[in-house]
């Protein structure tokens, strides 16, 4: 792609700055939305207030760092095995 | 013999012999018509069994027929169908023969209703499953499926073994529910669970299914774990330990695909997860779980080769597969990165997608049966799924930096097959009465409670939140990750090298040791008998030769007279 030509809409700083503020706005609906529905919790604790949304945020985390703890021992270059 | 007798797998294998003799023009019309014909074959047949035959005192059944079979060979056939169209360009013979008979095998073993028979099905599968990598052929390819190929064959070794055993305990050949109590059923369930990719043998899989054509690999996703998958939910339901093992794939899957750096790798991980949920389901056992399995199965089939087919859109397009070399597909390849996104959130389950109507069915029993922590487990992995490939895949294919490619969209027989798999995943997903009402047992779940929908949403949106915000933490780099298949594909191989030239030096030392010895002995010998009066050494004159030799000739003419 040729320097002068404009950058597809989408990858433009604002857009790009638009999705992330629509994006939070999006979550913060999301969470507030507890208020109008009727949880059924099966176990107590997921019916508590905003508990999918958090629940969602930290497992992810803790899944991605516990991805990379583990890559640290089992990541190798791609040519690992590339003299069999 | 009625029209019923005719086992719908036959379609397909006899079909394979016939299209390397089509030629360019009529091969496309069997490889579009045959699995049309079989779907019309297997939806004709009523409940019952069908084409049985006597061999050896053995009783064989080819068609055993049930709501719960006709699904899985339902999607089987769909799947044939449009997997044939995504790779009607595919320019090897071979991989589509091999696929035909690899299609028409797993419907054979779906409808197997004896192990003799299921085992007959399971090899050819195996084979055929091969012959598809192996008809790449390159180098990488042919390593690549000969260790794909050893795998399976352990499972079917140990699967045989098993229905012997088994067959010699209870007297019947019959396919039926099992329970994991002797040895025979033991070794059956562990031949079972090697296809399905279970833990520690599940390697095969992402090792396969990157390095299979472009076309090859979307085949490869749908039948051998699916088959496994149906099997088990025959022969072991509400078998506990599935849940563990199902458990522990669903998480392996997820942090081996968020590792990962080659596109098609990221979704034979996801496969592996995929798969996990299921065998979770069939270890919770109940209707409501078997029917979620049943559903799963069913829209993964579907979702996942629409993933793999956006996937083997960009490979067949850019011949690149490594995140780090793409990015920025979007601008060129919209029909790709649309239908790609639409499989993505098909897997994550979105609302309005088929994965919501039938992964929350597994997550529902889970709950049903009060497995609390399972439940929880099978919650924080629904996240993971949106992180790994809901995510992860479409971002750093189409959008992340921007690679300077500029590809179009493939060929109008690839993006129809995109279409047609993305309007099925959101057609399932806004009707699943359609495919509730072919499930083994009656449905009264009901997917779509405003609650569940927001809850769902609420999941997911703070998953992908996470995805973006940890984004500098996914940065790929050109790295593979260790697995199991490093013990055979490096320990056992450098561990056996290592003892070999430790016997090769201890050899060779025994060797020269032994000619030292020996050559002291022959100097010795030469030397004590060295010297003009020596036995040894003596002159002896041709002539007293000559007379010994008519001495001796002269003797036996003498002995012949005698005689």
């Amino acid at each position: 792609m040729s320097t002068t030509e404009e950058k597809h809409w989408l990858v433009r700083p604002k857009t790009i700055r638009g999705l992330w503020y629509g994006g939070i706005a999006m979550l913060t609906m999301l969470v507030l939305a507890d208020f109008f529905i009727h949880p059924h919790p099966y176990f107590g604790i997921d019916g508590s207030f905003g508990f999918y949304s958090w629940y969602g945020l930290i497992t992810c985390v803790a899944m991605v760092i516990f991805a990379k703890a583990l890559g640290i021992f089992l990541k190798r270059k791609d040519t690992y095995y590339d003299d069999e | 013999m009625t029209m019923n007798d005719f086992p719908p797998a036959l379609v397909l294998l006899l079909g394979a012999f016939l299209l390397p003799l089509a030629g360019k023009n009529i091969r496309p019309l069997l490889i579009l018509g045959l699995p049309l014909v079989t779907l019309g074959l297997v939806w004709n047949l009523p409940d019952g069994s069908f084409a049985n035959l006597s061999m050896f005192n053995y009783q064989l059944n080819f068609i055993h027929s049930d709501s719960l079979s006709r699904l899985f060979a339902t999607v089987f056939a769909i799947m044939t169908f449009a997997g044939g169209l995504f790779a009607l360009k595919q320019k090897s013979v071979m991989e589509q023969v091999a696929v035909f008979a690899y299609a028409g095998s797993a419907i054979g073993a779906v409808f197997a209703g004896d192990l003799i028979s299921l085992f007959i099905f399971w090899e050819i599968m195996a084979v055929a499953s091969t012959m598809i990598v192996l008809s790449v052929g390159s180098k990488i390819c042919n390593q690549v499926s000969m260790r794909y190929f050893q795998v399976h064959m352990l499972g079917g070794s140990l699967l045989l073994v098993g229905i012997l055993m088994h067959i010699h305990a209870t007297g019947s050949t019959a396919f039926s529910v099992m329970e994991p109590n002797s040895l025979g059923t033991i070794l059956i369930l562990m031949g079972f669970l090697i296809n399905v990719a279970a833990p520690p043998l599940s390697a095969w899989l992402s090792d396969a299914y990157s390095e299979a054509s472009f076309s090859g690999t979307v085949f490869l996703s749908a039948f051998t774990t699916k088959t496994a998958v149906y099997v088990l939910l025959r022969g072991f339901p509400g078998t506990e330990i599935l849940i563990f093992i199902g458990v522990f794939m669903i998480f392996y899957g997820i942090i081996y695909a968020l590792l990962e750096n080659d596109m098609r790798r990221i979704l034979a991980y996801s496969i592996v997860n995929q798969v996990g949920f299921m065998v979770t389901g069939i270890g919770i056992g109940t209707e409501m779980a078997m029917n979620g399995v049943a559903a799963h199965a069913f829209a993964h089939i579907i979702y996942k080769a629409l993933l793999l087919m956006s996937a083997g859109s960009v490979l067949y397009m850019t011949g690149k597969r490594k995140c780090t070399d793409l990015g920025g597909l979007f601008q060129s390849m919209p029909i790709t990165t649309i239908c790609g996104i639409i499989g993505a959130l098909a897997i994550s389950s979105f609302p309005f997608t088929s994965g919501f109507i039938s992964k929350s069915m597994i997550s529902q029993s889970a709950a049903d049966a009060e497995l609390v922590v399972v439940w929880f487990f099978l919650l924080a992995a629904s996240a993971g799924v949106f992180l790994h490939a809901g995510i992860k895949f479409p971002w750093f294919v189409f959008f992340q930096k921007d690679s300077g490619l500029r590809p179009p969209d493939p060929p109008w027989n690839m993006k129809l097959a995109m279409i047609f798999f993305s309007a099925l995943c959101i057609g399932i997903g806004v009707w699943p009465e359609i495919l509730y009402s072919k499930l083994p047992y009656p449905v009264t779940y009901v997917p779509y409670t405003v609650t569940h929908v927001v809850n769902m949403l609420q999941l997911l949106m703070f998953s992908g939140f996470a995805f973006f915000l940890l984004l500098p933490l996914m940065k790929r780099t050109l790295t593979i990750t260790l697995d199991f298949d490093w013990l055979y594909r490096r320990v056992f191989p450098t561990a056996l090298q290592n003892t070999f030239t430790v016997i090769w030096k201890i050899d060779t030392a025994i060797r020269q040791a032994f000619f030292v010895k020996f050559n002291q002995a022959l100097t010795f010998i030469s030397q004590s008998y060295q010297g003009p009066s020596k036995l040894l050494s003596r002159t002896y004159p041709a002539g007293s030769m000559v007379m010994w030799v008519a001495v001796i000739l002269a003797t036996y003419l003498l002995l012949s007279f005698i005689h």
